[in-house]
């Protein structure tokens, strides 16, 4: 329990707020003449409508620090997970002697990969609660970071093709509905009021039956996220450091003493694996084996166009989920492709499916030209549900096993393992996506709720 | 999308192909402890390069055979046919 004790001395000086270890080594390391101080750079119209007049610069959202020797909590991925675990760290439990480990820049994972679409109408009674937390945090954020990351809640309809995918509906809609979700399976007619570009007729070879209708879903600005949590965090004294690999984990009698990256040595207590695409490699560093295999899901982006499109829209029989961004670009995601790899490089023939699955759902669109094609790697477990929590290692925690669910859980994850650091127990909230699970048979299958088939 | 070579039929495009998965080694089933068979079942190594792994040829010959695949490139080299038992159609 070396953890727990070191933890808890770095919580003992908080309570003056600008006293103690934590807050003095940052004044140490913050750039000389700066004169910026805590809580200065709460952005606000006032603040906007000054710097306009007087030309002062704005403080840099996140700052460069040296590579401390050693921490109370090293964090390996500096994406929405690894930045949230970091936040909460900091403003909910005091623990501030964090840093937060990327070898690329902050988002440049799954984090600035994904499709953005935020929604709660999971299968299973646990999941869907913990995407509802999920929602709420989100609904909060802007606030909360001082930050906006544009939340767009414009809904969200799952289109059923066949009966077997309208009774999944049902059956979601009827599992939301008891967790006091907002969520109901809608008819044809009402699909096109909403989306009139649809093609509803029984005409298409999917033809359109249902939907389960999803209101508070919707999009998010999914950089900015990463930027606010980033930002939030390093008010807080927590340490982000960008372009550092965790190259080896150190473990002695089976428990965590630090991480070996490519800027030099941190002893820490507290290892946590919040990587998405690399859970496999930082665990297999350790010799905690995970039921994890890596594929690829791509996405393409269009060039902007006039708004047209006020809901998210995803199709599980053609592979398919496309939503309207605020620029006026249509973002389509699609489902992973057919064997793990590492590899981040596109396909044709990703982009010739997915352009005929649009087609058959939005005809419309045959002139639309595609600006880029991109893909990001998603860690998928047997069940479709993640791993978070303890480890047989002591001090190496884990959270990981995303799939194609990672960023709409980044609040709550964030949340829930913070809470789960500090007080060196699990939270009900996850108890049910322990790694054990998969040595006790207790299988937490969400592929029904997955937005397409993988 | 990749060609994978299959023995049997040449390099064909990987969507013929139904991907099995990494090459473990199977426990005997009346010895096993049930740690060791959920280990089987589950946890995988997901290398990041070289890795050695089962492909079924579905949309062809419909045999299972074996290839080593750099997960990093793609690239793919040494394929061999699996023993005659284990090829007993899709699963």
């Amino acid at each position: 329990m070396s953890g727990r004790d070191r933890i808890s001395r770095a919580l003992t000086p908080v309570t003056g707020r600008l006293s103690g270890k934590p807050y003095k080594s940052i004044r140490n390391t913050l750039g000389k003449g700066t004169g910026e101080k805590r809580g200065q750079a709460r952005y606000s119209a006032f603040d906007l409508f000054r710097r306009g007049f007087t030309k002062d610069p704005w403080p840099p959202v996140w700052r460069e620090h040296e590579l401390s020797s050693s921490y109370d909590v090293v964090v390996v991925g500096g994406g929405v997970h690894g930045l949230a675990i970091a936040y909460y760290l900091a403003h909910r439990h005091g623990i501030t002697n964090v840093c937060v480990l990327d070898k690329s820049y902050v988002g440049s994972g799954g984090s600035g990969r994904n499709t953005a679409i935020i929604r709660s109408n999971y299968l299973t009674p646990d999941g869907v609660r913990f995407y509802d937390r999920s929602v709420k945090l989100y609904e909060n954020l802007s606030a909360e970071l001082n930050f906006n990351v544009m939340f767009s809640q414009r809904g969200h309809l799952t289109l059923a093709h066949n009966d077997s995918s309208l009774r999944t509906m049902r059956w979601r809609a009827e599992v939301n509905k008891l967790e006091n979700i907002d969520s109901e399976v809608i008819g044809p007619e009402e699909i096109k009021k909403l989306v009139p570009y649809l093609d509803v007729s029984s005409e298409p070879r999917y033809p359109i039956l249902g939907a389960l209708y999803h209101p508070p879903g919707g999009i998010i600005r999914h950089d900015a996220v990463v930027w606010g949590y980033a930002r939030g965090a390093d008010t807080a004294g927590v340490h982000i450091h960008q372009n550092t690999e965790v190259v080896g984990i150190n473990v002695s009698s089976g428990r965590v003493t630090g991480v070996r990256t490519n800027r030099g040595d941190i002893s820490a207590p507290i290892v946590v694996n919040a990587t998405a695409g690399w859970a496999s490699l930082i665990s297999n560093m350790v010799g905690v084996r995970m039921p994890i295999t890596t594929s690829p899901l791509q996405a393409a982006v269009t060039e902007p166009v006039k708004p047209f499109l006020n809901t998210v829209v995803v199709s599980g029989s053609l592979h398919v989920y496309m939503s309207q961004t605020d620029r006026g670009e249509l973002v389509f995601g699609a489902s992973v492709d057919p064997f793990p790899s590492y590899s981040m490089r596109g396909s044709l023939d990703f982009i010739e499916g997915l352009a005929s699955h649009v087609l058959e759902l939005m005809p419309a669109l045959s002139k639309m030209r595609v600006l880029r094609q991109w893909a990001g790697l998603c860690d998928m477990t047997p069940d479709y549900s993640p791993i978070m929590g303890f480890t047989p290692v002591e001090g190496f925690l884990v959270d990981v096993g995303w799939g194609t669910y990672g960023f709409k859980a980044g609040p709550v994850s964030g949340e829930a393992m913070a809470q789960l650091i500090a007080d060196n127990k699990t939270p009900q909230i996850i108890e049910a996506f322990a790694l054990e699970r998969f040595g006790t048979g207790e299988l937490l299958g969400e592929k029904g709720a997955a937005s397409v088939g993988h | 999308m990749i060609l994978i070579p299959c023995p049997n039929c040449g390099p064909r495009n990987a969507s013929e192909f139904r991907y099995v998965g990494e090459s473990i080694a199977r426990p005997d089933p009346n010895s096993a402890t049930q740690e060791q068979w959920r280990a089987y079942l589950y946890e995988r190594v997901n290398p990041s390069g070289w890795t050695t792994e089962s492909w079924f040829h579905r949309a062809g010959c419909g045999r299972y055979f074996k290839i080593e695949r750099d997960t990093n490139s793609n690239e793919v080299r040494a394929v061999r046919l699996e023993p005659a038992a284990a090829t007993k159609g899709e699963s």
